[in-house]
């Protein structure tokens, strides 16, 4: 069982490795690896669950591979298989392969064809490392890998103005999804002081019980919540569903029609055992659920355009879907995830017939409406539900607007003289740190709180800057200093081999990221990010590079520091709540801060029209 | 400076004249998408589109570049071109500049400046803020049967509905108080709310354009339902000014809602003049460069094709009785099939006709509740042709219905349907076939039906309309039919009067592939009822006494060629035939089965997922496939290509290869020596493949801006048209991949008569010698009696003598089709690679 399930995670990654070695011309080889990879993934999820079967439907637990350990620390990659993960297995093994067949075809000559089969090995990657996973951070590397891949084929048509615009959008939701289990894995190591892996969640719940009724379970349990609810475009964040259906329509398919908006129904399969005796959340499970099931379906019925109705269709399903594994209905809740995931993957593939299909049928069934007013309800929900419930602006306004607005009103960080002066802070700290006998010593408690405000306003600035992009980028790296002083500052003991295994993989990629912005510069002495200049389409290689060094800044999986944020946060203590509010956010908007970079400076229109550019409309 | 006066009305219709004009995608209709720019020259007209709009109207430098490089681009050609506008002194000296020289090709476009101080002066992006609800809105209320909820008022016009909605409800499209009360006082007019928002009356002009351009999809599409209704099925009442008004009442909404009474007129901020769109934009010598590089690059192609039909003419003798004639559209799809079944049977004899043959009018398939128009966009039919006796019935498909949305519909839908709908995937992936979520070009008309095709009583009228055609008007029409494409003798026992249309999978835009000439819909009724005039005894009777004398045992067969799928069927050949008749009509199936092959095979050329060597059912069998297949964005490659237009008998082109590339339309000079009838045949010709030519022309040229792009993320809206993701604007023209292979040349139309006939011909109508005269399309007159060519160029025709002295030979088709080759990239350079010259024709 161990090769095998080593075998889903590995295969993919193999593959996406091998396919990057093909030119975009090599339609064949491509799909034909990639064709390969997900037959065999269905060969083998059936296999899986046949020996699985065998074997008693024991649920399997294997911790496979240990790659950093410390003292009460230890990130293993482990595994686990039950019921959910064969059902999971095998529905996804069928949608990959049939998409991918699909696509074969139906890219042909895209000139990111590639790049499409690339991301999508990438997200089957990421896909099976969740539901597999045997702990939190297992699961939490597939889940960012997710996000990645998502986003990068939203912004799939990356010169035009709105899929980049919506692939934002929804990174930020993700982004909230990816905080939310850093402080599920933060809260659950200090409660149980270890690494929980998913067999141990009845016990880890209990522990919960004892020590703090209520309390710290109560935040694990909301914290699972919310990052399944943003997953799985549940209410308040639907919103974004329809928005990311940007991309080839096969990848709008399997992504926002099937497996990716599936998995936070996934995440609350997989730990129900931790939250099935807390009636609190169970209420707000059925009660999201069936919010979201009522108005996602009253939106979906005033959808004149066909993706967007069958993405909003898709969320009311799975709201309901959310109130049957609250309800304890399990089974159902797998078949009905497999059947509304095959469903929605067939509408969507099949959408472009309908205006054939629907104009064939108006022809001899059309009967024409008598000319109404509506009545006073009717229109108001017509209105409202047009309107998508003001979702999407309400997002806006009161989740981003306020950190935007913070970090306007720190503009003057733009000034020469601000500039020299972040120095000061930054060298005070160390002088703080490094001497035993500070004069400091009376605002030590304060240093980490401190400095972790000043890393957070410098991202904050960074995020809402519409001036230079270098400035904003350095401002990044500079943070990350504040947040590594933080850090230290906040222990007794420092363990100098964790702060230069997180430090390392950030300078690199700041440096990295440093010499992109730098080159762009050279052509180009405007590059503010008021616009976007969108300059992957003359400059393709420094547009990839800075893409691998704005996620290795912000702790992705490409770099060491991706560990090191991880350990960074144990070192957080679960009373602290000014401190891990504050560096939650740091960590939520530091991402969004780089790939907002990424994108104004490479993404979108290209300012110099010497060729076709798109509208900004279309 | 003087008082710009501004006039709404005026301003309105100027913005009409420059929009898109695309109709709903279930009748596409090719059209000059530069239509507005027609009255001008053609490269003055578009630079000039180019200064204001900012379109790329013709290939990049170094497109051309390469083209040149590629010897697509012919190097004894550009010198000629050069030297026959600058002398012959200048060639070096321009070619110098074609081939090297630097220019800076960045030029920002006219449109969009003043807009663009909301973002300077405001830091407010009102596109943004505005779009996406707006087309929202749009969308809804023209929607046409996604929804599943209708729009919650219908029957009035979308202002009004507007306002219904408002008066009656607890919640409101508009933010704030100010701009609802306003918008429901009514105490308002464009040019009041312009005043509020725009300010100064000088500048209302340019901020209309501004604004409408920065959605043109969907302003074009309002303004052609406003000027159309009908191409939505489910008509509904909008105008562009209700689109405006309701614009600009959001644009105030957001600017009181982010700035309260905080803010003034745009044109108080602005300090420069406003900006004069349509003044002449100065020509550059970039253009210049531009222009000579397209000239070259369309005579390399003309030369070789002017010398090929000099060098293939053989006059042969055709006194005897072809074994069987076969009248196709003009389409230039249905120039190979020609070429196959002339092999297959050396002795058949084919023609070519645009595609409505001569029958216009409205069509009403059985229980439908709805016409068809069924000829040429322009022309509005007096007739309607009724289908009875049908006894298919579509069957519908369950996983459309709108049930699947619903909250216990969908529940009970994905928990049963799901898996149902994996066996479905399963099924389309590996075993594509046809179903109704397929468009079936068949699927018009059934084949077995009774069409009412004669009328006996004038006063049978539905809607205005005639039911079926007089005797009187049945014989004008076959008259002129037959004499058009100069079929007045040896008449075969079987005629074939073959339509075409196209079954695709997948494809929003499958009107684009039916009959040009049919408004974008299969021809098969045309070709069935002009067979049953042409059968009629009183019709023939009647068309003896005027010389046409069709032979007793004479029977027209209609029929309809799928372009797509490679197959033809028969109407009214079983039970009408007689059986001499039906036997010959069985050896013919057969002939014309082995030709489809041959045309199947030749197609696959351009298809990289069909191997073109395999065995030739083998390959037709791909072909079909390919027409039923959902994953399939390329079903067939529509008008890509297209570059000829040639009005002449047969023998013209009879012995060339000509790559699918021409519409052929038949035209005897011998019958009609004064050119009466070549009036008649010209005027259909700018239009219908002008049109098509200079479509697939601008959509290939600027696929961005003028085209609807890939249609890989499209998005089908409200079933009218389509747009990328759920925000978008609609995008007219034609996808990416119905142009990849397209070479954007002109239309070069041949005409087989004296020039000053031809000339009489083209100059009968303003509209039709618009086209000729500003050189949007070009034309030369085949001299008959000399033999030689004459180009027309500044309103004569003068002789042109082709350079192209050599033009190679095809020995083997099968060899010459299989050495096609796979392109490398869709770049131009390599996508039109296989664009293939002319050749002859070993006989």
């Amino acid at each position: 069982m161990n090769q095998l399930l080593f075998l889903f995670i590995l295969s993919p990654l193999i593959a996406f490795f091998v396919v990057l070695f093909f030119n975009n011309k090599q339609e064949k080889s491509i799909s034909g690896i990639a064709r390969f990879i997900t037959a065999l993934y269905i060969v083998a999820a059936v296999a899986a669950a046949l020996q699985w079967g065998f074997n008693g439907f024991d649920p399997v637990s294997e911790q496979f591979l240990i790659v950093y350990k410390t003292e009460g620390f230890v990130f293993a990659i482990a595994f686990y298989y039950d019921h959910i993960t064969a059902v999971y297995s095998i529905t996804g093994a069928l949608v990959f392969f049939l998409v991918v067949s699909f696509s074969r075809f139906y890219m042909h000559r895209d000139e990111g064809f590639k790049r499409f089969f690339i991301t999508l090995l990438l997200f089957l990657t990421g896909y099976n490392l969740v539901i597999f996973s045997g702990n939190f951070e297992t699961l939490f590397t597939g889940w960012e890998i997710i996000g990645l891949s998502s986003f990068l084929l939203i912004a799939f048509y990356r010169t035009r103005y709105l899929p980049v615009k919506n692939a934002l959008k929804v990174l930020s939701v993700y982004r909230l999804s990816d905080i939310a289990l850093v402080l599920v894995m933060w809260m659950m190591h200090h409660l149980t002081h270890q690494n929980v892996s998913f067999t141990q969640l009845t016990e880890a719940k209990n522990m919960a019980a004892q020590i703090q009724p209520g309390g710290m379970g109560l935040f694990i349990a909301s914290m699972i919540l919310l990052a399944a609810v943003a997953k799985s475009a549940q209410l308040p964040f639907t919103s974004w569903l329809p928005r990311a259906m940007e991309g080839p329509t096969s990848s709008s398919a399997i992504f926002y029609g099937s497996l990716s908006v599936h998995i936070g129904v996934f995440l609350l399969l997989r730990t129900y055992p931790f939250w099935q005796d807390m009636s609190g959340i169970k209420m707000g499970v059925i009660l999201i659920g069936a919010s979201t099931g009522i108005i996602a379906t009253l939106i979906a019925r005033v959808q004149p355009t066909v993706k967007t109705q069958i993405a909003y269709s898709s969320a009311a399903q799975i709201g309901i879907i959310f109130i049957e594994v609250a309800l304890g209905f399990h089974v159902l809740a797998l078949v009905h995830f497999a059947g509304n995931a095959f469903l929605r993957t067939y509408q969507l593939l099949v959408s472009p017939s309908v205006l054939n299909y629907l104009v064939h049928h108006q022809y001899f069934h059309f009967k024409p409406a008598a000319a109404t007013a509506g009545k006073k309800w009717r229109n108001t929900l017509h209105t409202l539900s047009i309107k998508e419930w003001n979702l999407d602006s309400f997002l806006h306004r009161y989740l981003w607007m306020p950190f935007k607005w913070t970090g306007r009103k720190f503009n003057f960080l733009e000034t020469r003289p601000a500039k020299v002066l972040t120095v000061v802070p930054a060298a005070v700290l160390v002088y703080a740190l490094g001497s035993e006998t500070s004069p400091l010593q009376f605002i030590q408690s304060a240093i980490p709180v401190i400095s972790m405000s000043v890393a957070l306003l410098l991202i904050l600035y960074s995020f809402a800057s519409r001036k230079s992009a270098r400035t904003a980028w350095v401002y990044l790296l500079l943070a990350h200093f504040f947040i590594i002083s933080g850090v230290i500052a906040n222990r007794e003991l420092v363990d100098w081999s964790q702060v230069s295994m997180y430090g390392s993989g950030v300078l690199l990629a700041g440096i990295a990221g440093l010499i992109c912005l730098q080159k762009i510069h050279r052509i180009d002495k405007n590059i503010s990010l008021n616009l976007f200049h969108g300059y992957v389409y003359e400059r393709k290689q420094t547009a990839l590079v800075f893409l691998l060094s704005a996620i290795g800044l912000v702790g992705f999986p490409v770099t060491a520091a991706f560990i090191g944020v991880d350990v960074f946060f144990t070192h957080i203590r679960s009373d602290q709540t000014a401190l891990i509010v504050l560096m939650a956010l740091c960590f939520l908007f530091i991402e969004l801060a780089a790939i907002r970079i990424y994108c104004r400076i490479f993404l979108g229109l290209h300012k110099k029209p010497d060729h076709p550019v798109a509208y900004r409309s279309s | 400076m003087t008082e710009k006066q501004f006039d709404e009305q005026h301003t309105l219709e100027e913005l009409k004249h420059y929009l898109p004009s695309q109709q709903a995608l279930k009748d596409f209709i090719h059209h000059n998408s530069l239509h507005a720019f027609q009255h001008m020259k053609f490269y003055d007209a578009i630079f000039k589109a180019a200064g204001i709009f900012g379109f790329q109207v013709c290939l990049q430098l170094e497109e051309f570049r390469q083209l040149y490089k590629g010897g697509r681009v012919r190097e004894d050609i550009l010198e000629r071109v050069i030297s026959g506008k600058h002398g012959d002194d200048c060639v070096e000296d321009w070619k110098q500049k074609l081939i090297h020289q630097e220019y800076d090709t960045i030029s920002q476009p006219r449109i969009g400046r003043l807009r663009h101080y909301w973002k300077k002066i405001y830091k407010l992006d009102m596109d943004n803020e505005v779009h996406p609800l707006l087309f929202r809105i749009l969308c809804s209320f023209l929607d046409q049967g996604i929804a599943i909820d209708k729009f919650p008022v219908q029957g009035k016009s979308f202002l009004a509905s507007i306002k219904d909605i408002e008066q009656n409800s607890f919640a409101s499209f508009f933010k704030t108080k100010k701009a609802r009360q306003l918008f429901l006082s009514g105490n308002y007019t464009l040019t009041s709310l312009l005043e509020t928002i725009a300010g100064n009356a000088e500048y209302f002009e340019q901020y209309l354009f501004d604004q409408q351009f920065a959605h043109h999809g969907w302003s074009g599409f309002i303004s052609a339902v406003e000027d159309n209704p009908h191409t939505l099925l489910d008509s509904k009442q909008t105008t562009l000014h209700e689109l405006v008004v309701f614009e600009l009442f959001l644009e105030l909404d957001i600017l009181c809602h982010k700035f309260g009474s905080n803010w003034k007129p745009l044109s108080e901020h602005v300090t420069e003049p406003p900006v004069e769109l349509f003044e002449d934009v100065t020509k550059t010598e970039l253009a210049e460069v531009l222009s000579l590089w397209q000239d070259a690059f369309e005579w390399s192609y003309y030369d070789s094709v002017l010398a090929g039909i000099l060098l293939s003419q053989t006059e042969t003798e055709t006194v005897k009785v072809p074994s069987f004639q076969a009248i196709f559209c003009i389409d230039e799809r249905e120039c190979s099939i020609r070429r196959h079944i002339e092999a297959t049977d050396p002795n058949c004899e084919t023609f070519g006709a645009p595609g409505f043959f001569g029958v216009e009018f409205f069509f009403q398939q059985q229980g439908s509740l709805f016409y068809d128009k069924l000829c040429p966009a322009p022309v509005t039919p007096r007739f309607l042709i009724k289908e009875s006796e049908a006894n298919q019935q579509k069957k519908s498909e369950l996983l459309y219905t709108k049930h699947a949305h619903g909250f216990l519909g969908g529940f009970l839908f994905s928990i049963g349907f799901g898996f149902w709908a994996l066996y479905k995937k399963i099924q389309l992936l590996f075993r594509p076939k046809m179903s109704p979520a397929i468009s079936d070009a068949y699927s018009h008309m059934t084949k077995t039906s009774v069409l009412t095709i004669e009328n006996k009583d004038t006063r049978d009228v539905e809607n205005g309309l005639q039911v079926g055609y007089t005797m009187e008007e049945m014989i004008v029409r076959a008259e002129a039919f037959l004499r058009g494409i100069g079929l007045l003798k040896t008449f075969s026992p079987l005629v074939y009067i073959v339509g075409h249309g196209s079954s695709s999978a997948n494809n929003p835009h499958h009107g684009a592939h039916d009959c040009g000439a049919c408004s974008g819909r299969p021809g098969a009724t045309n070709a069935r009822v002009m067979a049953f005039i042409l059968n009629n005894n009183r019709v023939r009777e009647a068309l003896t006494k005027k010389n046409i004398e069709i032979p007793g045992e004479t029977q027209f067969v209609g029929a309809m060629h799928d372009t797509a799928a490679d197959v033809i069927g028969y109407y009214d050949d079983e039970q009408h035939l007689h059986a001499e008749n039906a036997a010959r009509h069985l050896i013919n199936r057969h002939s014309f089965e082995t030709a489809l092959n041959l045309n199947a095979k030749e197609r696959s050329r351009r298809f990289a997922s069909i191997n073109t060597k395999k065995e030739i059912n083998e390959v037709r069998k791909a072909i079909l496939n390919r027409s039923v297949s959902l994953f399939e964005p390329r079903p067939e490659l529509g008008h890509g290509t297209n570059t000829l237009c040639i009005v002449g008998r047969r023998e013209v082109t009879k012995g060339l290869f000509l790559d699918r590339r021409a519409f052929l339309n038949s035209y005897n000079y011998q019958t009609d020596p004064e050119g009466t009838v070549l009036t008649n045949v010209m005027k259909p010709i700018g239009l219908v493949c002008g049109g098509i030519n200079l479509e697939y022309y601008f959509s290939r040229v600027d696929n961005i801006k003028m085209g609807a792009g890939t249609k890989l993320p499209h998005n089908v809206m409200g079933l009218f048209g389509v747009a990328n993701s759920s925000d978008g604007d609609l995008r007219p023209g034609l996808p990416w991949q119905m142009i990849e292979v397209h070479d954007p040349v002109r239309l070069m139309v041949i005409v087989e008569h004296r020039p000053e006939v031809v000339l009489k011909a083209i100059q009968s109508t303003p509209e039709v010698f618009e086209w000729y005269n500003n050189e949007w399309v070009h034309i030369a007159a085949l001299h008959p009696g000399e033999k030689r060519f004459y180009y027309f160029k500044n309103g004569v025709f003068q002789p042109y003598e082709p350079i192209t002295g050599h033009v190679e030979v095809i020995g083997d088709m099968h060899e010459f089709i299989e050495s096609a080759k796979e392109m490398e990239t869709n770049h131009i350079a390599d996508a039109t690679k296989e664009n293939l010259p002319v050749y002859l024709l070993n006989k």
